[in-house]
């Protein structure tokens, strides 16, 4: 599998290049959130806004409503907590197309709970002209400014920096409101999100072993939600849905979906796995995806709980899966 | 049109205080027969809104309807048929300036503002607060003058320093006027906004603030003190002038001033019971009229009388 080194990086100067309109606001994260090329490539593109997230988010409004589309770039944590009132009112409510562009979302920061968006999601999912986005890997993250862009409204998107695997293709982007579907079956419905994709593939074909036959669905849009799309999924499935992300359970992929099925009166169990309400800590990606369950093994588990069945798995079973770049069927379906 | 002045007679002084009077005496009666209102707001902001649309604010004709239109929606991508309350400011044009309003519950003041300077009619302020109406009691980008909302106090100031440097960016000439209330110093956000500013160099933001020392709670000096003013918004980078909020020539001196690279602040200190005395009996709770008694009314409606045979 492929590694892109700071996708966001170079991808964003490329980008923008032909739109003049496009400019970044960084508040003191500008290397965290790789727009320090874009600041050298563009300085007159660019512009510091310092520790002060209530005042930029006024100020890319400001700039929003003269035409410009400014691109938020914080943490995603800073994005939704402190300088919620002025993301709701400044932004939100008149609809303007600005792009909030989270960086480490939930436990991919070691920065600890004041530093982890573990309820992004469920906050901003409430607010109404919101466009909700999540990249799970570095085509992803290359493909979502066009999402974004195409959108007539305020856009968050949940993005991944550093060493970012190539899950998808390059010549397969994300598209708006359609999920990949990456393994088909007829036992469960998998569906994930952000770096929780990975983790899944990793079980997932561990468990296809098995003889457990999934189905399984990466969500990038998380609102507008495709429900119909998941609801298709679901129905076909035996057991029920799992759904797994990096976010607090509580109003986020497990939210979206339980609403779904109740709404369709499909009956069908549901396992979230993600952060059990609760907070997290500071420590390594790898360590929090464990201790709070939303790794590859806790797929697993998930998968026991709903089928019956004890599967027998192990850690080594589970880290002997190689992962290729998984071509979606998507597009085959849209068809 | 009723209220326009006849140049050849009257000096703009003499038709700012007009303006200012038919402030004070539009909510006073609107006060008087709702038994409620932001009476105080009036006293304290006629002179300085009076100034900024007479004589400080280069705007073109309204693009409203004198009568306001009814509700069109929420803004979104399902609603084509959302409108600005900016259009009553005029239309947007490189040359021509633009108004932030930032203390949304003065939405009264502003409503009667634009019946005395003739951008809106008479009928539009007897629309205030009526349901489906867009002449809210704390008015949003719909209402009528009114560009952002800001009901949420203090992110008018962020909101129009984007404008100003979308403008810079573009080299427009013309400026953006920004009017606040002095209880929004209390909020960080300000001066996170002044900052940002000083740093950008945004010298085509002029702030009017109507200091009247009061917020919803009492006396600022009991609630929360945000003096001396003056000394701390020099110390973000900003060019202050500190003026009667009373005095048309002296509020508007400072807008005639070529900008210098700072954005400018003036300070205008303000009685919120200017022009009805009456109102002093209240300190310190200014911040909304409503009468306690029939008598009580009476006493303003009195007041009223004497108002109106002054015009």
């Amino acid at each position: 599998m492929e590694i892109v080194s700071r996708p966001h990086a170079r991808n964003l100067i490329e980008w923008a290049k032909d739109k003049p309109e496009v400019v970044v606001l960084s508040a003191d994260l500008t290397g965290s959130c790789e727009v320090d090329d874009f600041r050298d490539t563009y300085p007159d593109r660019f512009f510091s806004m310092g520790m002060a997230e209530q005042n930029m988010m006024g100020f890319a409004a400001g700039l929003a409503r003269e035409g410009y589309t400014p691109f938020i770039h914080t943490f995603a944590v800073f994005i939704y907590r402190r300088p919620y009132d002025q993301v709701a009112m400044s932004i939100a409510y008149p609809n303007l197309r600005v792009r909030l562009m989270g960086f480490l979302p939930g436990i991919t920061t070691p920065g600890g709970v004041t530093h982890q968006a573990i309820e992004d999601i469920a906050v901003l999912r409430a607010l109404p002209n919101m466009t909700i986005l999540e990249c799970g890997d570095a085509t992803e993250v290359e493909s979502v400014l066009d999402v974004a862009q195409a959108v007539d409204g305020p856009v968050y998107v949940r993005v991944l920096r550093g060493q970012v695997p190539r899950l998808f293709p390059k010549s397969e982007p994300m598209r708006k409101g359609l999920a990949r579907v990456l393994r088909r079956g007829t036992d469960l419905t998998v569906l994930s999100t952000g770096i929780c994709t990975e983790e899944a593939l990793r079980a997932t074909a561990a468990l296809a072993y098995r003889g457990v036959s999934i189905r399984h669905l990466h969500v990038s849009t998380l609102k507008p939600f495709n429900a119909a799309e998941a609801l298709d999924a679901i129905a076909g499935s035996r057991y029920g849905v799992i759904t797994m992300e990096n976010h607090s359970i509580i109003g986020g992929l497990g939210t979206i979906v339980a609403e779904t099925l109740a709404e369709a009166g499909l009956g069908k169990k549901l396992v979230r796995i993600g952060l059990n309400d609760t907070f997290a800590h500071g420590a390594s990606r790898p360590y929090l995806m464990k201790k709070y369950g939303l790794d590859a093994m806790a797929l697993v588990r998930a998968v026991e709980r709903l089928t019956g069945e004890r599967l027998d798995l192990t850690e080594d079973d589970l880290a002997e899966v190689r992962l290729d770049s998984v071509h979606s069927d998507a597009k085959v379906e849209a068809l | 049109m009723m209220n326009e002045p006849t140049l050849e007679t009257r000096t703009w002084q003499d038709e700012t205080r007009r303006v200012a009077h038919g402030i004070r005496r539009r909510v006073l009666e609107h006060t008087i027969d709702n038994n409620g209102g932001y009476l105080t707001q009036a006293c304290s902001a006629a002179e300085t809104l009076a100034t900024l649309y007479v004589r400080v604010m280069n705007l073109g004709p309204s693009e409203a309807p004198l009568v306001p239109e009814p509700f069109p929606g929420v803004p979104g991508p399902r609603n084509p048929h959302y409108f600005t309350g900016a259009r009553y400011n005029g239309p947007q044009a490189p040359h021509l300036d633009r108004l932030i309003f930032s203390p949304a519950h003065y939405a009264l003041v502003l409503y009667a503002t634009l019946v005395e300077v003739g951008r809106m009619a008479p009928e539009g302020l007897a629309q205030f607060n009526q349901d489906g109406s867009t002449v809210e009691m704390i008015g949003a980008e719909h209402s009528p003058g009114m560009e952002t909302t800001t009901g949420s106090l203090a992110q008018a100031l962020s909101q129009a320093g984007g404008i100003a440097l979308a403008r810079k960016l573009r080299g427009d000439s013309g400026r953006v006027w920004v009017y606040m209330s002095d209880g929004e110093f209390q909020e960080g956000q300000t001066w996170e906004a002044f900052q940002a500013l000083a740093h950008y160099r945004l010298d085509n933001v002029g702030i009017y603030v109507d200091v009247n020392a009061h917020q919803c709670d009492g006396l600022m000096t009991d609630v929360m003190n945000i003096e001396p003013l003056k000394e701390k918004l020099e110390a973000f980078g900003a060019r202050v002038f500190q003026v009667d909020g009373h005095d048309v020539e002296a509020l508007a001196a400072p807008a005639e001033l070529a900008p210098d690279g700072r954005p400018l602040v003036v300070l205008a200190y303000t009685q919120p019971w200017y022009g009805l005395e009456l109102l002093k009996e209240r300190e310190p709770k200014m911040h909304y009229v409503r009468f306690k008694s029939e008598a009580e009314r009476d006493r303003y409606r009195e007041a009223l009388e004497r108002m109106t045979s002054e015009n």
